[in-house]
C-alpha cells in the first residue's frame, strides 16, 4: 500500500520559535522519526516549510508556500505557531517577500488556511493570541480561530495552547489525525483536544492532598499546595501533572513553581499577578 | 556592474530576518540586516507586577528564554535589594540552568541551523524536504566524512534534547524554565538530582569533546578561506555572565582587535536612533534612561531595532567576545584551549575575527561550560537554602546584565506603586544587527558582510554563512519593526 503523504506548512508569526523547539523535544516519536519516518505505519509528515530547520531560504522558499497551496488543496497541515498580528494591514509580521511586496503573516495564515485540510494553531499564541495580545495588544494579534472567524474561512482549526505547547500534544493529535481520521479529534468549547486538556490540573496534581488538609506554601521553595502563591492549577485544563515535562523529568509544580494557566484562552492578563491568588470568579 | 541582492526570508534562525547586500563588481559595497516582527514586549510589560517580567520575558525567545529569566531575575533581585542575599546554591543553579541551554542552543546553532550551509545533507539522505530547496554549489564534503557529519546532525537532535531534559532536573520545565525566580530559585538540590543531572552533563560533555568541536575542526579545514572571510568591526565586548559564589565565570571586558583590553563600564553603552524608527530626541542615552518613541516618517531610518553603541564605538558580542576575553584575561582554561585550537588550524588569532572563528568559539565555549557546570555541580549544599523571601517593594530601579548563547544581555527596569513602569532590553541581537548609527558607522554584522566576494549572485552562499556566524535571534530584538512605507503604500524591508 502506498504511503500517504501529509504536506506540512508550519509558519510562525508573533511568537518566540519555542513551540518549534518543543516540538524537537519529542521523544516518542522523536523528531527525526517525525521528519523522515512513517509516525503511524502507512502515514508520513513531509515538512515542506518550516523556518527553523528548512534548508532553503529566500525566493525558493515562498514558492514553496504557492506551491503547496495550489498543487495539494485540501490535503496539506497548517500549522501555525505565534500569534497574528492585524494592526497597520498586518505589516507588523512579514514572513517574507513576495513579487516585491511584504508577505504578511495575516495573508500567508488566510490563504493558506483557506485550502488547508486542518490548522492546527500550535501554543497559546496562535490559538488565543497569548503574551503578544497582552495589554494593550500593540500590534493587535489575534489566534487563528478569530481570524478565520472574521474572514469566512471555515477550515477546522485545532487549537493545541501551552506556552509552550507539550511536544506530546502535537504528536498525539497528529497521530489521531492519522490513524482515525480528523473526525475522531474531539474538541472542547475552546477547540482542544479533550485527550490532553480534558481534566483540570487541580484534579490531578500531586499536591492535592496539601491542598486538601489545608496546607499551603507561604512563599516560594516551601512544601505545600501553591494556590497561595498564585498557582492557576484550580482552573486550567492540561494532563501535565500525569505527562510531565522532557521526557517525564519534571513539570512546574513538581519544580515548586506555581501553574501559570498557560494553557488558557486568559493567559497571561487573566493570570496575571502571576503570584497572586486569582480565583475563577475574577476571570469574569 | 551593480546589484542588490535580496534574501528574505533568511531561515534557519531565530525570529524574521532579512538581509540585502548591494553588490558592485562581485564585492559588497554595502549591507543591511532587518528584522520582520515587532510584538512590543516593553510596552506589554508596563503596569504588571514586576515580579512578572521574569516570566513573561523568557517569552521574547524560545531558545535563550533561560538567559532571560536569568537576566530579568538579576534585574529585579537589584531592583528589590536582594542582589547580595542570593544563597549561594541559588547562585549556583541558576548557572547550571543557564549553562544547559547554552549547551543546548550552541549545538542547535551548529548541527541544525548553521550546518546545512556546509554538509550536503541532500547528497546524504536523499532531495527530500526540509533539506530541499536550497543553495546549490558549494558543498566541499563528499562520500563518507558527509555521510558521517549528516549522522551527527541527526544525533545532535538527540543530544540537545537531553541538553533540555537535563535543564528539566532544576529548571522544572524547557522552553521557559520555572525555577529562576527574583530572591533565588525555587528547585532545591537534593543529592538525586545532582547525581542524575552530573550523568546527563557527562553525555552531553563526551559528545561536545568528541563529536562537536572535532565537526568544527573538520568544517575549518575542508572551508578554511572562512577563516578570513566575514571579519567584521575588530572589537569585542562582554558584560561577563555566570554568577557563582566568587564571582563571575565569563569575565567582563572591551577588546580590540590587536588583543588589547579595556575595562567594561555599563554607563559607556549609549543607543543611537538616527537610522531608527524613533524620535531623535531620545538619540545617544544610557539603556536605564532610554526612551522609545516611534516616529514613521522618518526619512533616512531603516529599522526599529536602535543602534547600541560603546563609548560610541560598534563592537560586536558573542561567543567570540567572551572566550577573546577571557583568553587577554589570561584565564587558564581558554587559554589552553585556544591555543590548542590555533595549532590545529595553523592560523593566528586574528583569524578568529572570522566565520569560522565565531563557529570555532563557540565549540570552545560549550567544552568551557560543560567542564564547569561538573564543578558546580559538586560544591551544591543539599541542606542549605535556594531562596531568599521578598516583597515587591513600592519604588525602585534594577539592572541585570548577563550572557546568552548569542552574546551579553542586559535588562532594565522602574518601579513605581509596585508596578512596572518602564522595562528596557538590549539584546545581543539588537548589538550585532543594528543599523548605522548617529555618526553613520554600520552595525557589527553589516560591517561583515561590507567587502565579501560574493562569487556567485544566485546561490550567495557567503552572506548566509556569514550572518549565521553570528546566530541571530531577531524575535530576541524586542525593538525590531520594519514599516518603512515609501510613496506608493508599498512596505519595503530596510
Amino acid at each position: 500500500m502506498a504511503t500517504k503523504e501529509y504536506p506540512v506548512v508550519w509558519l510562525q508569526g508573533a511568537g518566540c520559535t519555542g513551540c518549534s523547539i518543543s516540538v524537537l523535544n519529542a521523544v516518542s516519536p522523536r523528531i527525526q522519526n517525525l521528519l523522515l519516518d512513517e509516525v503511524v505505519p502507512g502515514h508520513h509528515l513531509n515538512m515542506l516549510f518550516n523556518a527553523t530547520i528548512m534548508a532553503g531560504e529566500g525566493e525558493a522558499v515562498i514558492e514553496v508556500l504557492k506551491d503547496t497551496e495550489t498543487e495539494r488543496k485540501g490535503g496539506y497541515i497548517l500549522v501555525v505557531e505565534g500569534a497574528i498580528p492585524t494592526a497597520a494591514d498586518g505589516l507588523y509580521g512579514s514572513i517574507g517577500e513576495r513579487g516585491g511586496r511584504h508577505l504578511t503573516i495575516e495573508q500567508s495564515v488566510a490563504e493558506l488556511g483557506a485550502n488547508a485540510l486542518v490548522a492546527i494553531a500550535i501554543g497559546t499564541c496562535a490559538a488565543y493570541g497569548g503574551i503578544p495580545a497582552g495589554k494593550p495588544n500593540p500590534t493587535q494579534c489575534k489566534g487563528v480561530k478569530e481570524l478565520f472567524d472574521e474572514k469566512g474561512i471555515d477550515t477546522l482549526v485545532v487549537n493545541l495552547p501551552g506556552c509552550p505547547v507539550h511536544p506530546d500534544w502535537f504528536t498525539g493529535t497528529v497521530s489521531v489525525i492519522m490513524f482515525s481520521g480528523l473526525d475522531a479529534v474531539k474538541l472542547d468549547n475552546v477547540g482542544r483536544p479533550e485527550l490532553f486538556y480534558g481534566r483540570l490540573i487541580h484534579e490531578n496534581c500531586p499536591r492535592r492532598a496539601d491542598f486538601d488538609k489545608g496546607r499551603f506554601a507561604e512563599k516560594l521553595g516551601d512544601q505545600g499546595c501553591l494556590y497561595k502563591l498564585g498557582c492557576k492549577g484550580h482552573y486550567t485544563n492540561a494532563d501535565c501533572p500525569i505527562r510531565q515535562w522532557n521526557n517525564g523529568v519534571s513539570w512546574c509544580i513538581k519544580a515548586g513553581s506555581p501553574c501559570l494557566g498557560c494553557v488558557e484562552p486568559e493567559f497571561p492578563d487573566g493570570m496575571s499577578p502571576i503570584y497572586e491568588i486569582v480565583t475563577f470568579e475574577d476571570l469574569k | 556592474m551593480s546589484k542588490t541582492i535580496k534574501i528574505d526570508p533568511l531561515t534557519r534562525i531565530e525570529g524574521h530576518m532579512a538581509i540585502e547586500a548591494l553588490v558592485d563588481d562581485g564585492v559588497v559595497k554595502e549591507a543591511r540586516s532587518a528584522g520582520t516582527l515587532f510584538r512590543g514586549f516593553e510596552i506589554i510589560l508596563q503596569g504588571r507586577d514586576p515580579r512578572d517580567a521574569n516570566r513573561l520575558t523568557q517569552r521574547i525567545c524560545g531558545v535563550c528564554p533561560t538567559s532571560h529569566a536569568t537576566a530579568s531575575a538579576l534585574c529585579i533581585d537589584d531592583a528589590f535589594g536582594l542582589t547580595n542575599k542570593i544563597p549561594d546554591n541559588a547562585k549556583l543553579i541558576r548557572a547550571l540552568i543557564l549553562g544547559a541551554n547554552f549547551l543546548q542552543s550552541h549545538i542547535l546553532h551548529f548541527y541544525h541551523l548553521a550546518a546545512p550551509d556546509y554538509v550536503d545533507a541532500a547528497g546524504a539522505v536523499g532531495a527530500v524536504s526540509p533539506f530541499v530547496p536550497r543553495y546549490e554549489g558549494d558543498y566541499r564534503i563528499s562520500g563518507q566524512a558527509n555521510a558521517e557529519l549528516v549522522n551527527h546532525y541527526v544525533e545532535a537532535l538527540d543530544i540537545r534534547r537531553k541538553c533540555q531534559e537535563m535543564l528539566s532536573v532544576f529548571g522544572g520545565k524547557m522552553p521557559h524554565n520555572v525555577s529562576t525566580v527574583p530572591g533565588g530559585v525555587t528547585e532545591k538540590p537534593t543529592e538525586d538530582k545532582i547525581t542524575n543531572f552530573l550523568w546527563r552533563l557527562n553525555e552531553i560533555r563526551d559528545f561536545v569533546d568528541n563529536v562537536y568541536i572535532p565537526d568544527v575542526i573538520y568544517v575549518a579545514n575542508s572551508y578554511d578561506d572562512y577563516l578570513g572571510i566575514g571579519k567584521g568591526c575588530g572589537k569585542v565586548l562582554t558584560y561577563g555572565g555566570f554568577d557563582l559564589p566568587t564571582g563571575r565565570f565569563f569575565k567582563a571586558g572591551v577588546v580590540s582587535e590587536d588583543l588589547k583590553l579595556e575595562p567594561f563600564v555599563s554607563e559607556n553603552i549609549t543607543e543611537d536612533l538616527k537610522y531608527s524608527w524613533y524620535a531623535d530626541s531620545g538619540s545617544g542615552r544610557n539603556p536605564a534612561e532610554g526612551q522609545t518613541e516611534p516616529k514613521l516618517d522618518k526619512k533616512q531610518a531603516y529599522s526599529f531595532l536602535k543602534s547600541p553603541r560603546y563609548n560610541g564605538k560598534v563592537v560586536e558580542l558573542g561567543p567570540l567576545a567572551r572566550m577573546i576575553s577571557n583568553y587577554v584575561q589570561n584565564d587558564a582554561g581558554t587559554k589552553k584551549l585556544v591555543d590548542s585550537l590555533l595549532g590545529q588550524l595553523g592560523v593566528g588569532t586574528d583569524a578568529l575575527f572570522s566565520v569560522l572563528g565565531r563557529h570555532a568559539a563557540r565549540a570552545l565555549e560549550a567544552k568551557i561550560i560543560a567542564d564547569a557546570m561538573a564543578d558546580w555541580l559538586q560544591i551544591l549544599k543539599p541542606a542549605e537554602p535556594v531562596i531568599v523571601a521578598n516583597e515587591v517593594p513600592a519604588e525602585g530601579t534594577g539592572a541585570g546584565l548577563t550572557e546568552a548563547p548569542r552574546g551579553s544581555l542586559g535588562h532594565w527596569m522602574t518601579i513605581k506603586d509596585r508596578k512596572i513602569e518602564r522595562y528596557q532590553v538590549i539584546t545581543p541581537t539588537a548589538w550585532n544587527a543594528s543599523p548605522k548609527d548617529d555618526k553613520d558607522q554600520p552595525g557589527a554584522v553589516e560591517q561583515a558582510l561590507m567587502g565579501t566576494k560574493v562569487k556567485d549572485r544566485d546561490n550567495p552562499f557567503e552572506l548566509v554563512r556569514i550572518v549565521r556566524a553570528f546566530d541571530p535571534c531577531l524575535a530576541c530584538s524586542v525593538h525590531l519593526l520594519d514599516a518603512n512605507k515609501n510613496a506608493s503604500g508599498v512596505f519595503k524591508v530596510v
